[in-house]
């Protein structure tokens, strides 16, 4: 036995031993980034991977932000080639990747994905407006006096009255989603600039005039900010936590169940979900439209936001099949309006747009400074 | 005298008194313990027969049976029988020609491209591995059955109801009309899915199989099990037969069963600063999937090989240093055989503890969509749970199913696991 485990112990030392040289060089493409993405990319690498000679790209599923502090992390084949985001790339993080070396990533937009408030087909679709929908979902609104009041309505019918009287039960993904931030930031914030003081607090830059709004909007001194929309934004994004919003995790097939089960409730989810699942449940009309691809794509329907995947130029040609993996994506029969994504529910670009990411895709212009 | 009688009757007096109580004390214990029992079967039962009722579904795939014609002047046209170029050949052609043959009143683009939305876009490359595996079909005519798309496959399988309106409906009522067509020719066929067991990932639900994830999972198994094992037994007998007992090995001891209850997310994280990151291995790899799950299960392979050891009575270490055997041939000679079957036990615990985990996996990269199947420990690959996870999360009907199925093959082995665990013990265990 002892022998056994001695030659086990060798067999295991050599496998250890081996690994410095398989990562000095790698023969597919590594993608990471945003879950959203992740449904469309997936089909793409795919397609890819069986029509050309290369090698499948791997796909990681690690959220926009977590996606980019991985591409940012320098150059080099331990580094992810691609990373897919469902919002651009912010300033620090473009800072980050330049302080890694990391200075010339070329941008790509891929379509839009539209976020659904879903609703079971068994009840008449809510009619929202955006206001609605901050009024419904914010934490604190404006009270009758205009001060800021912790949010006291119960059912739809206290928010608007041509609503129906059934109770707020929305379901919907936890903040560290990008789905939830681009939730917050189309719908919420769009709700809540239709309050007068609210949209004045968020174009101020005055010091003064933002303690003064403050002051007449009962928000605490100690939430100041030298910009107005920081203000503004703590209050927008503020999602109430009195059981009327319900954080039903990342899965948006847990959330249609749930819908299906739960004919009162209202769930957050991406178009995709909405597509698949058209004959158990339907989308709320926002601001007087619905959220179908015609709306989403001409931009009528409010609450829709871009998907981006950003580039390594760097790696392209030290790595084999970049090129060609973003040739496949931004071809017409994958990002294009008859294309496979869209089959798949993105929302592709107008014509213009996708001729010139294609074409922008195809140089390899690298994006500027944010 | 007659006092004592007095206090005899009273004390049996006592007895018999609260003898009832006792009684239904008992039964009321007894009661609890088999509800709680009833309970937990109950819950598991509820479990499985969700899981069984969702995923059997997926173990047969519909096929569409055509007369496909290998058109040599679609498929090699210059006649080379050149495998390179046969590759690139429009073999869509070849799989949608007997389908527009068998409706020939369906013209027009649109309807046409619909109609061919029957098949999977897999079915091509059926064709093309037929022609790779023999050249000589070129020119001949078979029978194959071609893999439906997963609409199809759902409609078929009365996942999707008929009965919604139309518009509403991922399959259209043309789309339908054409399937009833089929079915009535007795072309439509549910065929046991190999596919299921021998594909890697997609995004094509009729296409996604499994394969790709359980050789991920033996890989990775293979490392955690090369490297738990000979670690966990050197620790335990080293701690339990020659260490010194003093202040430090109580220490060691401790912090050993403090790891045994860390969450495992917490390893994962580890591996993440030290395998990754500092010693450079690469990402979502099994290699680095084995040596994280390896920290998780070392303890408790550790705490399971020190209980084997203590079981075996001090007698035979004595009987053995009594013929003059040295110490490390009383342990590896006498001490160690007699604990092994207890270490293995412990080992196929571990591991089957490890097949089953996802949260360290997770900050390693091992969460991806990966096609090919990895062919050894440094390839890119995914493990059985996290298909699950990835496969839960994806929008399609189909994958509702696939999912119940993956988990029905993770849990047949780990029911296969630990019985083999338990029989283990059963047979080699003994008792002083």
């Amino acid at each position: 036995m002892f022998k056994k485990t001695l030659v086990l112990a060798a067999l295991s030392a050599a496998i250890v031993s081996g690994t410095a040289n398989a990562a000095a060089a790698r023969d597919y493409v590594s993608i990471v980034g945003s879950s959203t993405v992740y449904p469309f990319a997936t089909v793409v690498a795919e397609q890819f991977g069986k029509t050309t000679k290369f090698k499948t790209p791997k796909i990681e599923s690690t959220g926009s932000g977590g996606g980019l502090k991985l591409f940012c992390a320098g150059v080099g084949v331990e580094h992810p080639d691609i990373t897919n985001a469902s919002r651009r790339i912010k300033k620090s993080e473009q800072e980050l990747c330049a302080k890694n070396g990391v200075k010339e990533i070329v941008e790509v937009k891929v379509g839009y994905d539209g976020i659904v408030l879903g609703q079971s087909k068994a009840v008449a679709p809510l009619n929202l407006s955006r206001q609605d929908i901050f009024l419904a979902l914010a934490k604190q609104i404006p009270g009758k006096d205009g001060k800021l009041i912790d949010n006291p309505n119960k059912t739809w019918k206290d928010v608007n009255a041509a609503l129906p009287a059934t109770k707020i039960e929305v379901l919907g993904p936890p903040p560290t989603s990008g789905t939830r931030d681009a939730f917050v930031e189309l719908a919420m914030e769009g709700g809540a600039k239709k309050n007068e003081d609210l949209a004045k607090l968020r174009g101020a830059t005055d010091e003064a005039e933002i303690k003064a709004l403050m002051a007449k909007l009962g928000i605490p001194d100690s939430a100041f900010n030298k910009k107005g929309k920081k203000v503004f934004q703590a209050v927008a994004h503020g999602i109430r936590e009195d059981g009327a919003f319900i954080e039903a995790g990342e899965n948006d097939n847990l959330i249609v169940q749930k819908l299906e089960a739960n004919p009162n409730a209202v769930g957050i989810f991406g178009y995709s979900f909405l597509d698949q699942n058209a004959d158990k449940i339907q989308g709320a009309i926002i601001d007087g439209k619905e959220p179908t691809f015609e709306n989403i794509a001409d931009g009528a329907y409010p609450v829709s936001r871009p998907l981006f995947f950003y580039v390594k130029k760097a790696h392209v040609g030290a790595v084999q099949g970049i090129a060609e993996y973003l040739a496949e994506f931004t071809s017409e029969k994958a990002y294009g309006m008859e294309g496979y994504l869209a089959e798949k529910g993105l929302i592709p670009m107008p014509d213009a747009e996708r001729e010139q990411f294609r074409h922008d895709a195809k140089m390899l212009t690298p994006m500027g400074m944010l | 005298m007659v006092d004592q009688q007095n206090t005899r009757k009273r004390t049996i007096d006592i007895v018999n008194a609260s003898l009832k109580r006792r009684y239904a004390r008992e039964r009321r214990f007894k009661a609890m313990g088999l509800g709680a029992v009833i309970l937990g079967l109950l819950f598991v039962s509820a479990l499985f027969v969700d899981i069984f009722s969702k995923g059997y579904t997926a173990f047969v795939q519909t096929h569409i049976e055509l007369e496909v014609y290998f058109d040599p002047a679609v498929i090699d046209p210059e006649g080379r029988r050149d495998l390179d170029e046969i590759s690139r050949a429009d073999f869509r052609k070849i799989a949608r020609a007997p389908l527009a043959k068998l409706f020939p009143e369906v013209t027009g683009r649109r309807d046409r491209l619909a109609l061919y939305s029957i098949l999977s876009s897999g079915a091509p490359y059926q064709l093309l591995d037929m022609v790779k595996d023999d050249i000589g079909v070129i020119g001949q005519t078979r029978t194959i059955d071609l893999i439906a798309d997963d609409d199809v496959d759902m409609l078929v399988k009365g996942h999707i109801d008929r009965d919604t309106a139309a518009a509403d409906r991922r399959v259209n009522d043309t789309m339908i009309g054409w399937i009833d067509r089929l079915e009535q020719l007795g072309l439509v066929k549910k065929k046991f899915n190999t596919r299921f067991f021998t594909n890697g990932d997609s995004r094509e639900p009729e296409l996604a199989g499994i394969g790709g994830a359980a050789a991920g999972s033996f890989y990775t198994l293979l490392v955690t099990l090369a490297l738990s094992f000979p670690i966990g037994v050197a620790a335990a007998i080293y701690l339990e037969e020659f260490a010194p007992k003093n202040r430090w090995t109580d220490l060691i001891e401790v912090n050993i069963n403090n790891l045994a209850a860390v969450p495992s997310i917490v390893f994962g994280l580890l591996g993440l600063a030290m395998f990754i990151n500092l010693f450079g291995l690469p990402r979502s790899a099994p290699l680095v999937g084995g040596l994280v799950l390896t920290l998780m299960t070392l303890p408790t392979l550790i705490i399971a090989s020190r209980a084997a050891l203590k079981s075996v009575p001090p007698s035979i270490r004595e009987a053995a240093l009594g013929v003059g055997a040295s110490k490390m041939q009383t342990v590896f000679h006498h001490v160690l055989p007699l604990a092994m079957p207890g270490m293995l036990t412990g080992t196929i615990i571990g591991m089957a503890q490890a097949l089953g985990e996802t949260a360290p996996l997770l900050m390693i990269g091992m969460v991806a969509f990966i096609v090919d199947i990895p062919g050894g420990p440094f390839d890119p690959s995914t493990v059985l749970p996290v298909q699950v996870y990835l496969w839960a999360d994806s929008p399609e009907r189909a994958f509702v199913e696939r999912t119940s199925a993956a988990i029905i093959v993770l849990l047949a082995f780990l029911i296969a696991m630990n019985t083999f665990a338990v029989i283990m013990r059963r047979r080699f265990e003994r008792r002083w």
